[in-house]
């Protein structure tokens, strides 16, 4: 399994051609408190770079954006009634959606950790 | 007062929205300035956005945990970004009642109260607070729109009457169910602190320090307005600061605070395109003003406040957990009812509260809309202002 980073602050943990999809502790940071987490459907196609999820936080409301092109296969159903894990537990039980692959090829110019540390280091 | 709106994402288009300056990319801002407090805000972990052309702390721990800590104690907040402007001279009363629909005649030497400016229209230019000061009168505008504010005054203003920017003043203000204790342990002057209430003002000193204490805000609850000068301010802040019962508390929870409280944001809920009637706001329209007129847009406003305005701002309680944001419109049905103007979610209430502009026949409370947000429609009910009842020491 390997994770990379967006410049747009989500991170996509990778098995085979299954990705878990949600953003980093960072982002949580920056946006504050978050409130409400709006899921995609199961079963959406969804393309890189489109926003098929959306956290609202106290102070406004943000994209998540498909670090991947594909299909929705599962979403975090527990953020209902716990969006706040998004802030307290972000790049695991804060999982937004998991979808499969159908370009692994995008994956190349996502970032490393390494890489994306140094991102976040130089905002 | 008004004020206090959280940064809009300017790089929301496109990725996270993690940028939290209000201003147009597009158009280079001049660079914003820093307050006296700035360091102690930063030293206390405050993050700091840009807003009305200074640097200002957003939060500390987080909106929430602020926004309750105000709410079950006491919160201290800067606010030096506002306009303190003094006003004095010959015929000064009377000068300031013709841009202002307040009655200056029954406003005594220790006395604070709400009005706005207003356009030849009856819009709103802004809303502020007005204190009777011996031969002066102090005014309290809000930050975005002190500079616009001063030149309507200098132009409405004859030239008689001297306007003094406090631009070397700072302004706290310490809100919740404990300020006035913590706010006891330090304050002297010639009457005691408890004697103030709500919407009066005095002077008094802070650790030697000269102060105007008021006892008003905006967040619904008792707390104080404390303007002091400048190089005071982080001695004072430092002073509250070490309080049990104290905060420091930033612009995100100032603005979830007040939206309870059903305060209006000037430039959100109010504008230029607002009448004070349609904003509810009609206690500000003073009785003598209300029977003489005579003051800017009084043909519009005293029609208003005979026969109702077509359009009224209501709050809303939304169901579920998405917030509606300023903008969304309101539906009743298939028909297109109103507007949000505020939108968040309320802390206390644990829900997504708003205040929109809807249309005179849907304001009733109870009535159930609904409001679009990202193609979606949630379902919002009429509720009565505030959200959260007032606190006030009357």
């Amino acid at each position: 399994m390997t994770t990379y980073y967006t410049q747009d602050h989500e991170w996509i943990e990778v098995d085979g051609d299954l990705g878990t999809v949600g953003i980093t502790d960072y982002a949580q940071g920056q946006l504050g408190d978050i409130t409400y987490v709006d899921l995609p459907e199961v079963g959406a196609p969804v393309a890189k770079g489109a926003a098929p999820c959306v956290v609202d936080s106290v102070k406004a409301a943000s994209d998540v954006f498909s670090p991947v092109s594909g299909t929705i296969v599962a979403v975090n159903e527990t953020l209902a009634d716990a969006p706040e894990l998004v802030n307290t537990d972000p790049e695991t039980g804060g999982w937004l959606f998991r979808v499969t692959l159908s370009d692994p090829a995008e994956l190349t110019g996502l970032m490393d950790k390494a890489a994306y540390e140094a991102f976040v280091k130089d905002l | 007062m008004t004020e206090g709106a959280p940064e809009r994402c300017a790089n929301s288009e496109r990725g996270l929205c993690v940028s939290e300056s209000i201003e147009d990319l597009d158009e280079a801002p001049p660079a914003a300035e820093t307050l006296p407090l700035d360091a102690w805000h930063r030293a206390r972990g405050g993050r700091m956005v840009e807003f009305a052309g200074y640097w200002m702390p957003v939060q500390y721990e987080g909106i929430i945990a602020e926004h309750l800590w105000t709410r079950e104690h006491a919160g201290l907040f800067d606010v030096s970004h506002m306009g303190q402007l003094v006003l004095s001279g010959e015929g000064l009363d009377a000068a300031l009642e013709a841009v202002l629909p307040i009655d200056l005649s029954t406003l005594r030497l220790g006395q604070q109260r709400y009005s706005f400016l207003l356009d030849e229209d009856g819009g709103v230019l802004d809303d502020l607070m007005v204190q009777r000061w011996p031969e002066a009168v102090y005014l309290v505008v809000n930050g975005a729109t002190k500079w616009d504010d001063m030149a309507h005054l200098r132009e409405a203003l004859p030239d008689a009457i001297n306007l003094n920017y406090l631009d070397e003043h700072a302004l706290f203000a310490l809100q919740g169910p404990e300020a006035a204790a913590v706010l006891e342990r330090h304050a002297t002057g010639e009457h005691p602190l408890s004697a103030l209430r709500f919407m009066r003002f005095g002077v008094f000193e802070l650790a030697g320090v000269p102060v105007t204490i008021s006892r008003s805000g905006y967040t619904g609850e008792d707390g104080f307005e404390i303007s002091l000068p400048g190089d005071a301010a982080e001695q004072i802040a430092e002073l509250l600061g070490a309080e049990p019962e104290v905060k420091p508390i930033g612009l995100g929870a100032r603005d979830s605070l007040r939206l309870e409280a059903g305060l209006p944001l000037y430039g959100h809920d109010l504008s230029p395109e607002t009448s004070p009637v349609e904003a509810g706001l009609g206690f500000g329209i003073n009785k003598r003003r209300r029977a003489e007129g005579g003051f800017p847009g009084a043909d519009r406003i005293l029609a208003e406040l005979a026969s109702g305005t077509a359009r009224k701002c209501v709050g809303l309680a939304l169901d579920g957990r998405q917030a509606a944001r300023e903008g969304a419109p309101v539906f009743s049905g298939n028909k297109l009812v109103g507007i949000v103007t505020s939108g968040g979610f309320s802390p206390s209430l644990e829900r997504p509260i708003a205040a929109a502009y809807v249309a005179g026949a849907h304001v009733a409370h109870g009535t159930v809309l609904e409001i679009e947000v990202r193609g979606k429609r949630l379902t919002a009910t009429v509720t009565a202002l505030p959200f959260i009842p007032h606190r006030y020491c009357r």
